[in-house]
């Protein structure tokens, strides 16, 4: 517990663009500290889907990765609009993303199952109005 | 051929076709080739994060400098191709490039 590694983050939300550039920088480190690819992959993946979540719904937000020996902890928190709905955004194809979302490649509604698929823990709190924090596990092997 | 010369050596075994990023992210595995149609930086983002090594873009489609350098700097191939997803597709499977190996 007590040799966790911290890596902080923020989500500008005002850039497509470089949406992502967090997730790359966590695969690097997660690269040089040893993990094995298959944790490194997923870890990037879910973070990278949060990533745009924020950047799409949320004007951005912060990221925060925990790296212990067993496990990979993933925190995002935004000060969006929230989840109206979680099961319902939790249903592949579901989205609420706008067509110019779709046309840059993403809002095709498999943010969040993606994000579920690739990690062994997710749990999602959203008040509508306040924001929305997703904490994900990863479990090294 | 837009970049990455130097990596023609590397072998790939199979190759996906999709416009919607997502859904690369979410069915692809061990994939080593994205042909796609979509032209953005997250294209070059989504083949990082699939460790894949190279990315066709089709239907004409040419990728700004600041998408072939985002991919030269990771050492990802990139090719542009006049040919339609479904063409091109067809013709690597055709030749061999088969979803089961890899």
């Amino acid at each position: 517990m007590s040799d966790e590694l911290k890596f902080h983050f923020d989500v500008h939300g005002d850039n497509f663009t470089s949406a992502g550039e967090a997730s790359v920088e966590v695969k690097k480190k997660l690269r040089q500290l040893g993990f094995p690819p298959d944790v490194i992959r997923r870890v990037s993946i879910a973070m990278y889907e949060g990533e745009i979540n924020m950047v799409i719904h949320a004007r951005g937000g912060e990221a925060d990765v925990l790296v212990y020996p067993d496990r990979i902890v993933i925190v995002l928190e935004d000060h969006g609009p929230g989840i109206a709905n979680i099961d319902l955004a939790m249903q592949e194809g579901y989205s609420t993303a706008p067509d110019s979302v779709r046309s840059l490649g993403f809002g095709a509604g498999m943010g969040l199952p993606n994000m579920k698929r690739y990690t062994e823990e997710m749990n999602i709190e959203s008040t509508v109005g306040v924001g929305t924090k997703i904490t994900m596990v990863v479990k090294v092997q | 051929m837009l970049c990455c010369e130097d990596e023609l050596d590397v072998q790939i075994h199979n190759a996906c076709g999709s416009d919607m990023m997502s859904d690369v992210l979410a069915f692809v595995k061990d994939q080593t080739a994205l042909l796609t149609g979509l032209v953005n930086p997250q294209v070059v983002r989504t083949a990082m994060m699939m460790d894949m090594r190279c990315i066709v873009f089709v239907r004409g489609k040419t990728p700004t400098p600041e998408i072939v350098n985002l991919a030269k700097d990771n050492h990802i191939v990139v090719l542009a191709s006049p040919l339609r997803m479904y063409e091109a597709c067809g013709r690597l499977y055709a030749n061999h490039l088969a979803e089961k190996e890899s």
